[in-house]
């Protein structure tokens, strides 16, 4: 028996080790962390990204998604799994780089870098350009159903009482309070308490209007029409127009975010130079075309225009005037107050309303009958047991 | 019991004291400790009772789908058990088929069937009718709920009273109660036992289900699940979610002790008269 038992545990044993020693392939393995959506993955006849780079290189690619920048913060904190590169936003970049938990990129591994535009180069969240690598950029701003909703021109629309349970609005904060500031007229870097007070009033008094707060949920909303307004990004707009005519993109009169993208390798990385391959090979101007032509962002690589078509270079959604862009304001690095004082109020905002009279009036009556219904039966049950007790 | 036959359960203790015992003492350690700073504390912790309304939400809303599950399930685990005993496989395995399926997939079809652009309302919209507000409200939370965890109402119901024996029944029908009698007197109290743990079994998932009400409900019908999820996906907080969890855990506990003061260890002694 015994014997039997360690032949078990020794079976047990090889078993779990097998997973952990994979078939290695000629260039080992990564694994990609991305924002869902957002890469060209092959359906629509265009080209599949992933499976252009796994041939190139013989490097297989795990592609994980996330939904906001602080979910990827919060997995990489939480740890218990590692990746090879992220694609995080340029403020979320800036807190990785300032709790130190980027690598530090080998640019002779990346010799693409050099198509880069200097635009895109010695940002504020990356000074020396020593973490991350542009993917892409986009803006913030309005898509509508121009079916149901009258051409916005502010982010106010948001809050029109005509379009309640029709709002989406964005799930992640960051995005949120940046609507909020737009239309309070304050800085979207803002750390000054009040004003982040007053945006959390602001978006409390929007919550009971808005449908769900979602991110790339949008897109089923958005084209089925069970939503008709929403704050999103342009690329994602683009994406979806595809398939809704009726949906419209604007940018509102007040300031709205701009963002750029950037590829970047986490402290605890398995592949470093296989991570460093797949940023090279995104690079490639040809790929970049091909890629950001699917997914409708912009590209930071001016050398890629040449391989898009003129409608999607040509589109004021994707690359905008100077004029419209004069408006824009990029996020920036957040002290750790103001974060933490920003999830609060977000959760503020998330948890705020509900009848709670109502609440605790129903739940005291569920209580009361519960323990009514309790000791009269405990009662009951000890009375019979008594006349038992007293027959016996 | 013989000191062998109480090794066969080491296994079991010690998957308890790995998956069970160690997190709950984490969740205890982060619930008390500053998500900041890391240091002991309990005076952040006193804003847990701002979110007592969201509590009480929870408790409410699950509360009710359980008295939903029991109204439904009792009559139809009492049609199941009084079967013969191969249909009651057949409609025992029905009762648990859509357990089969993804519990969020499930709940995603009824969002399908719901929404304003959804099946129902589409069909609705044909016949000059709607659309009719049937998602995003209390109403399809508490349907989302009764829904998903039904078929855990249904299973201990039906197992307690496929054992009831049928010549009690035969017995107060002898004696003179009239069907009515037969069922207040005879089945229901013999059944409690399978209320008790049915309505516990609804109540306790419910009460700390998340997804449901996000899907199902409006922005202002989150439960604490939500919450909890949203301290440890997003927020990076894992203080306030762990505290939030155990204050959860204390009210399912007095819940579920409340209502296990329904039945007792010597239950059957309700019937003797």
């Amino acid at each position: 028996m015994k014997k039997f038992f360690s032949l078990a545990l020794a079976l047990l044993l090889v078993l779990t080790v097998i997973p952990v020693m994979p078939a290695q392939a000629a260039g080992g393995s990564i694994t990609v962390y991305n924002w869902g959506q957002y890469i060209s993955d092959g359906s629509d006849g265009a080209l599949d990204v992933i499976a252009a780079f796994e041939e190139a290189t013989g490097i297989e690619v795990n592609y994980v998604e996330f939904d906001s920048n602080e979910t990827l913060y919060t997995k990489l904190k939480t740890g218990g799994s590692s990746y090879d590169v992220i694609i995080p936003s340029d403020y979320m970049i800036a807190r990785l780089i300032q709790e130190d938990m980027l690598e530090e990129l080998n640019f002779d591994n990346i010799p693409n870098y050099q198509y880069i535009d200097e635009a895109f180069k010695n940002t504020d969240y990356d000074p020396d350009n020593a973490y991350s690598v542009p993917y892409t950029w986009g803006t913030v701003g309005l898509i509508y159903n121009s079916k149901y909703v009258d051409t916005p021109t502010s982010w106010d629309a948001l809050w029109n009482s005509d379009y309640s349970g029709k709002i989406l609005m964005f799930n992640n904060y960051r995005d949120a309070f940046a609507i909020a500031q737009a239309l309070k007229g304050y800085d979207m870097n803002t750390t000054d308490q009040a004003e982040l007070e007053d945006c959390a009033e602001l978006l409390k008094e929007q919550k009971p209007l808005v449908q769900e707060y979602v991110m790339d949920q949008i897109y089923n909303k958005m084209i089925r029409e069970e939503a008709w307004i929403a704050p999103y990004y342009a690329g994602d707009y683009l994406q979806m127009s595809v398939d809704n005519e009726n949906l419209e993109y604007v940018f509102p009169e007040e300031s709205y975010n701009v963002f750029i993208d950037a590829m970047c390798i986490p402290k605890g990385c398995q592949n470093k130079e296989g991570a460093e391959a797949f940023i090279n090979f995104m690079c490639d101007p040809e790929i970049s075309a091909e890629n950001l032509s699917y997914i409708g962002y912009s590209t930071p690589i001016s050398a890629a225009k040449e391989y898009m078509d003129a409608e999607v270079t040509s589109s004021p959604v994707a690359y905008p005037d100077d004029e419209t862009l004069s408006r824009a304001q990029s996020f920036t690095y957040l002290p750790d107050e103001t974060s933490h004082l920003l999830d609060q109020l977000w959760l503020e905002v998330k948890t705020d309303g509900g009848n709670t009279t109502m609440y605790l009036i129903i739940a005291a009556a569920v209580v009361v009958v519960v323990v009514v219904l309790a000791v009269v039966l405990q009662m009951q049950k000890k009375k019979k047991k008594a006349r038992r007790g007293g027959q016996g | 019991m013989s000191k062998k036959k109480r090794w066969l359960s080491g296994p079991y203790v010690l998957w308890m004291v790995i998956f069970t015992v160690v997190p709950l003492g984490v969740v205890a350690y982060f619930a008390l400790t500053d998500n900041i700073t890391g240091a002991f504390t309990l005076q952040k912790r006193a804003n847990v009772g701002s979110y007592l309304p969201i509590f009480l939400r929870s408790v409410g809303l699950s509360l009710v789908s359980a008295v939903i599950c029991l109204l439904i399930g009792y009559p139809v685990a009492y049609c199941i058990a009084r079967t013969k005993p191969s249909t009651q496989r057949l409609l025992y395995l029905l009762v648990m088929l859509p357990m089969c399926m993804s519990f969020l997939l499930r709940t995603l079809a009824w969002v399908a069937l719901l929404e304003d652009t959804g099946i129902l309302n589409t069909f609705l919209g044909k016949l000059g009718i709607g659309p009719l507000p049937l998602i995003r409200n209390y109403a399809a939370v508490i349907l989302g709920m009764a829904y998903n965890y039904l078929p855990y109402m249904i299973m201990p119901l039906y197992s307690v009273i496929v054992k009831i024996d049928h010549r009690l029944v035969e017995a107060a029908q002898d004696l003179g109660c009239n069907s009515v009698q037969v069922f207040s007197r005879v089945i229901l109290p013999l059944s409690l036992p399978g209320i008790v743990s049915g309505v516990t079994m609804v109540f306790v998932p419910a009460v700390s289900t998340f997804y449901i009400s996000q899907k199902l409900g409006s922005t202002g019908t989150i439960l604490i699940g939500d919450v909890v999820e949203s301290q440890f996906k997003g927020a990076y907080n894992p203080n306030l979610g762990a505290a939030l969890s155990l204050v959860l855990m204390a009210l399912v506990f007095v819940c579920v002790g409340l209502m296990n003061r329904f039945t007792d260890d010597d239950g059957e002694e309700i019937v003797t008269i």
